[in-house]
């Protein structure tokens, strides 16, 4: 286990400087030159004289090569600079720590939901195989599957709370308006949840270890709760790792749809606006963020499944 | 002799699974959903009663009636013109994707598996790096740094989508690397290239292919997503994605602008996963009987 969280945290590095190196090549695709960007933001009446464009681009560094450019930026992103938003002329950072409590909420309450309805759901699917019950999951998970965030969004948005009034549509701040966005955002996942854990217990159900369990004289209860859910539910703890991207990546459409405060709308805002720093800047911190909460969640599996805790102690 | 009577065992076991695949309404729906998706998007100038991108603001947000089947949107155009051509945009759109994924993660797994060492190193270092972003997240910074285009959101698209499958292929071909038939392959003189293409390819692509039929629900997904955020297809180009987002500003007034682009994509992406469980479920005997 040990040797396993070392060797992890040491490919930490590698992949921190691979996600710097794509984020920064990011802008530099990015068309138009920054400083013509910049002062025709600064003055839009007239184009920019090339003379103070040359100056500026001096000023910001931009005519030194390509590796020291890089240098130069990832320093100042260690040390938690991620440059001016080309728009508001603001530290992007701060923008992104200011906005991102509200993308964690969400996401964080998708989570909560989809593991709240879809787990049990699917525990119920597989125990009662070929039920009526499990078809209706089936049913639900297929639907949840197919339908786009954007589309249940904008369902939710036309039914609950325009058509009955029982939500508000748009806003932040109340429990009650998070409840609209968390669910379009968790459907989808919440009904490959369900799949996985149904047919993750319904592998577990076949082992040996439960008749041996039932064998031994344990009532049904303490053989499904103890022996089953422990071992079936050990593959969902990655998918929710894996769902959190896919969540993460869900917040760019939901918040923009609910006008939900978060870096998601922010990003979406700023690339329509062609501010590419700001988007570098998300991509970046989205990254780091994905990064930090898989390996949070591959050290809990790894701690779960006592299988895995090789090297601890010889069997 | 021996070979046609092996011969007729194929097509016997053939005709058993699909008699099995068929038999699920499940898989025959999807079948039928895909199967008529894609007759929309070849057929779509037979079919379509208008032109999708002819503007007549006297016939502006129309209810259905004799001229216009569905009604017209805030452009007075006619929208089951759009919702036939949208499937044309949206299914050629997201076949490309495919295609382009497959080729490179073909490539990039088979020469990964195949060769190991260095190369396989640096290959997987980058897919795992690809895939150590969160997806969308990073389709939508590349389709909104190149700007706008439908062909930007291919691009980024195939950009993120192929480190899943070449990390799939890789496995397979380490998997199948030195079974018996390769070693002969290799034993008689076959070219590398040779044996990956006619050995190793041939015994992966079943697999594969059906996977990414299961994942095509998903690209369509994704695009539309990105299409929606008005980061592909510009105006007057009908897709399903972008046509939702025209709806947005008369979601109450005229909720159908933004239902029937919704329901295209939902039937469409339940067609393809619903045909791509069925495909799994028959390339894997484990799961027959039921």
């Amino acid at each position: 286990m040990r040797a396993y969280v070392a060797r992890r945290l040491l490919i930490l590095p590698a992949l921190l400087f691979g996600i710097s190196i794509i984020s920064f090549a990011l802008l530099n695709f990015a068309p138009g030159d920054p400083a013509e960007i910049i002062l025709r933001r600064q003055n839009p009446e007239e184009p920019p004289l090339p003379e103070a464009v040359r100056a500026l681009r001096q000023q910001l560094g931009l005519d030194a090569p390509l590796p020291l450019r890089y240098g130069r930026w990832l320093f100042d992103v260690l040390k938690g600079d991620l440059g001016e938003s080309y728009r508001s002329g603001t530290p992007i950072m701060s923008e992104l720590v200011k906005r991102f409590p509200a993308t964690m909420m969400l996401a964080t309450a998708a989570l909560a939901l989809s593991v709240v309805v879809s787990i049990p759901l699917g525990i119920i699917a597989a125990l009662w195989r070929g039920s009526l019950l499990d078809s209706l999951s089936r049913l639900l998970a297929l639907l949840g599957a197919a339908v786009p965030s954007y589309v249940l969004a904008l369902l939710l948005m036309l039914f609950v709370a325009v058509k009955l009034n029982w939500l508000p549509a748009i806003g932040y701040g109340s429990p009650k308006n998070l409840i609209l966005p968390a669910i379009a955002l968790a459907a989808g996942s919440s009904a490959q949840v369900m799949r996985l854990t149904r047919a993750s217990m319904l592998e577990v159900l076949q082992q040996d270890y439960m008749r041996t369990a039932r064998s031994k004289g344990l009532n049904e209860r303490t053989v499904i709760m103890v022996h089953g859910l422990k071992n079936g539910l050990l593959p969902v703890v990655t998918m929710l790792g894996i769902n959190l991207g896919h969540l993460l990546g869900g917040t760019v459409i939901v918040e923009t749809i609910f006008g939900w405060p978060g870096v998601g709308r922010y990003a979406v805002e700023s690339i329509l606006q062609r501010d590419y720093p700001v988007v570098q800047g998300f991509v970046l911190y989205m990254a780091f963020i994905f990064l930090l909460a898989n390996l949070a969640v591959d050290f809990a599996y790894r701690w779960l499944d006592p299988r895995l805790h090789f090297g601890r102690q010889p069997a | 002799m021996e070979g046609t009577l092996r011969l007729r065992a194929l097509s016997l076991r053939i005709h058993r699974r699909l008699r099995l695949f068929l038999r699920d309404p499940a898989n025959v729906l999807g079948l039928v959903i895909v199967v008529l998706a894609v007759t929309t998007a070849i057929a779509a100038p037979l079919l379509a009663p208008h032109d999708p991108t002819d503007v007549s603001l006297q016939d502006r947000l129309l209810p259905p009636g004799r001229d216009f089947p569905l009604g017209t949107d805030h452009l007075g155009r006619d929208e089951l013109s759009r919702l036939l051509y949208g499937a044309r945009t949206t299914l050629r759109t997201a076949g490309v994707v495919l295609a382009v994924v497959f080729a490179i993660a073909f490539m990039v797994g088979t020469l990964s598996g195949y060769y190991g060492g260095w190369l396989d190193t640096l290959l997987m270092g980058l897919v795992d790096l690809l895939l150590a972003f969160p997806g969308l997240i990073l389709a939508v910074a590349i389709a909104g740094t190149l700007g706008p285009s439908l062909m930007n959101v291919m691009i980024a698209m195939a950009a993120v989508w192929w480190a899943g499958y070449a990390r799939l292929v890789r496995g397979m071909v380490l998997a199948i690397r030195n079974r018996e038939f390769v070693e002969a392959a290799r034993a008689i003189g076959a070219s590398d290239g040779r044996i990956m293409v006619s050995h190793i390819w041939r015994n992966i692509l079943g697999p594969v292919v059906v996977l990414a039929t299961l994942d095509m629900g998903w690209i369509i997904l994704g695009i539309s997503g990105l299409n929606f955020l008005g980061l592909g297809a510009q105006p007057p180009t009908p897709e399903w994605g972008a046509m939702l987002n025209d709806g947005r500003p008369f979601l109450q007034t005229e909720p159908q602008m933004m239902l029937y682009p919704g329901a295209a994509i939902f039937l469409v992406v339940l067609g393809f996963n619903l045909l791509g469980d069925g495909l799994r479920d028959l390339l894997d005997p484990t799961t027959y009987p039921r």
